[in-house]
């Protein structure tokens, strides 16, 4: 087995995410070739890892941006519900309106009915 | 990012309040605004850091954290507090850096700036070790810069944060196969380009 079968799967090895197979295992053992490329990759990754717990401090106002932006947003969405709510009780006493006046307009139909074919 | 800006590497305290957070988390969730903004003073500088890893310029950054924040704040009752805030808060944050990159790249084609030298402040017990260490670290910081920024993405979400492969792939909106793709070429990238001594040893039979 050559270098160039195993080298494509050495970072995620070295990540720990895959197991090689018996044979390119093997070769990783008997190959110093391999074996540095696992240990470069494992420095890196290692590396890399460790800037995790790096915090970077950002110009002064990013926190009060952050926080006038969610205060704009509740603010927004307060007058949007109160809209919403103004809206809703609009359009509900419109229709308490529009199904009291059709049940006004069907009972003085039917009384006027009922009178004309009394008088006839 | 601009030169004049100076970054520098806070220290940071393991035991940083992970409970506290949780319980601020499960406050805000029930509509405590407070709450929420204390957590955003808690954890906006790790999610700069990482929008900063992400976009390459200190701008971009700043917009990514705050649109973050912003998403968070309007989807906070679906956080239902099975992952870490921090992790909930890095892939809204990775998934807004994306957004953001990709209107970028429409629009402007521009290459993003590699990111400032950064100073660690962190003193060390071996002063060797943290010379070498350190040497290693501006190498590695160099050279993730220089990576292109979709290979970037990945391997900051998947080697710096410890994202599953799902989790990164669906925060940039690609397929698991794409990512794991995107993750070899970047990390394969790396390393070349970190000690480029290897690719002249010949493949040998073993």
């Amino acid at each position: 087995m050559k270098c160039d079968q195993v080298a494509d799967h050495l970072e995620a090895v070295a990540a720990g995410e895959v197991i090689l197979p018996l044979e390119s295992r093997r070769h990783v053992e008997g190959c110093l070739r391999c074996q540095a490329e696992m240990i470069q990759h494992r420095r890196v990754l290692r590396t890399m890892r460790s800037f995790r717990s790096d915090l970077l401090e950002p110009a002064d106002g990013l926190l009060p941006e952050i926080l006038s932006t969610i205060e704009e947003a509740g603010e927004r969405h307060a007058v949007r519900s109160l809209l919403h709510r103004h809206r809703s009780a609009y359009l509900a006493g419109l229709a308490v309106a529009c199904a009291a006046g059709a049940a006004g307009a069907i009972i003085l139909a039917t009384r006027s009915r009922r009178t004309r074919s009394l008088a006839g | 990012m601009p030169a004049e800006t100076a970054l520098r590497l806070l220290p940071v305290n393991s035991s940083d309040g992970g409970e506290q957070i949780s319980d601020l988390a499960e406050a805000a969730r029930n509509g405590d605004r407070g709450a929420f903004d204390d957590l955003v003073a808690m954890t906006y500088r790790g999610n700069y850091t990482l929008a900063l890893r992400l976009t390459g310029n200190e701008e971009d950054a700043r917009d990514v954290t705050q649109e973050a924040y912003l998403r968070a704040y309007r989807s906070i009752e679906s956080f239902r507090g099975d992952a870490h805030f921090s992790t909930w808060m890095y892939r809204i944050t990775a998934n807004c850096a994306s957004t953001h990159l990709g209107r970028r790249w429409r629009h402007r084609h521009e290459s993003l700036a590699a990111a400032d030298e950064v100073v660690d402040l962190r003193p060390d017990s071996d002063p060797n070790a943290c010379v070498e260490a350190l040497e290693l670290r501006g190498r590695v910081a160099d050279a993730l810069a220089g990576l292109p920024p979709k290979l970037r993405a990945v391997i900051v979400l998947r080697d710096i944060y410890e994202l599953p492969h799902d989790a990164v792939a669906e925060e940039l909106g690609i397929s698991s196969s794409a990512a794991k793709v995107r993750l070899h070429r970047a990390r394969n990238q790396l390393r070349s380009k970190l000690f480029p001594d290897l690719g002249e040893v010949e493949s040998r039979e073993v």
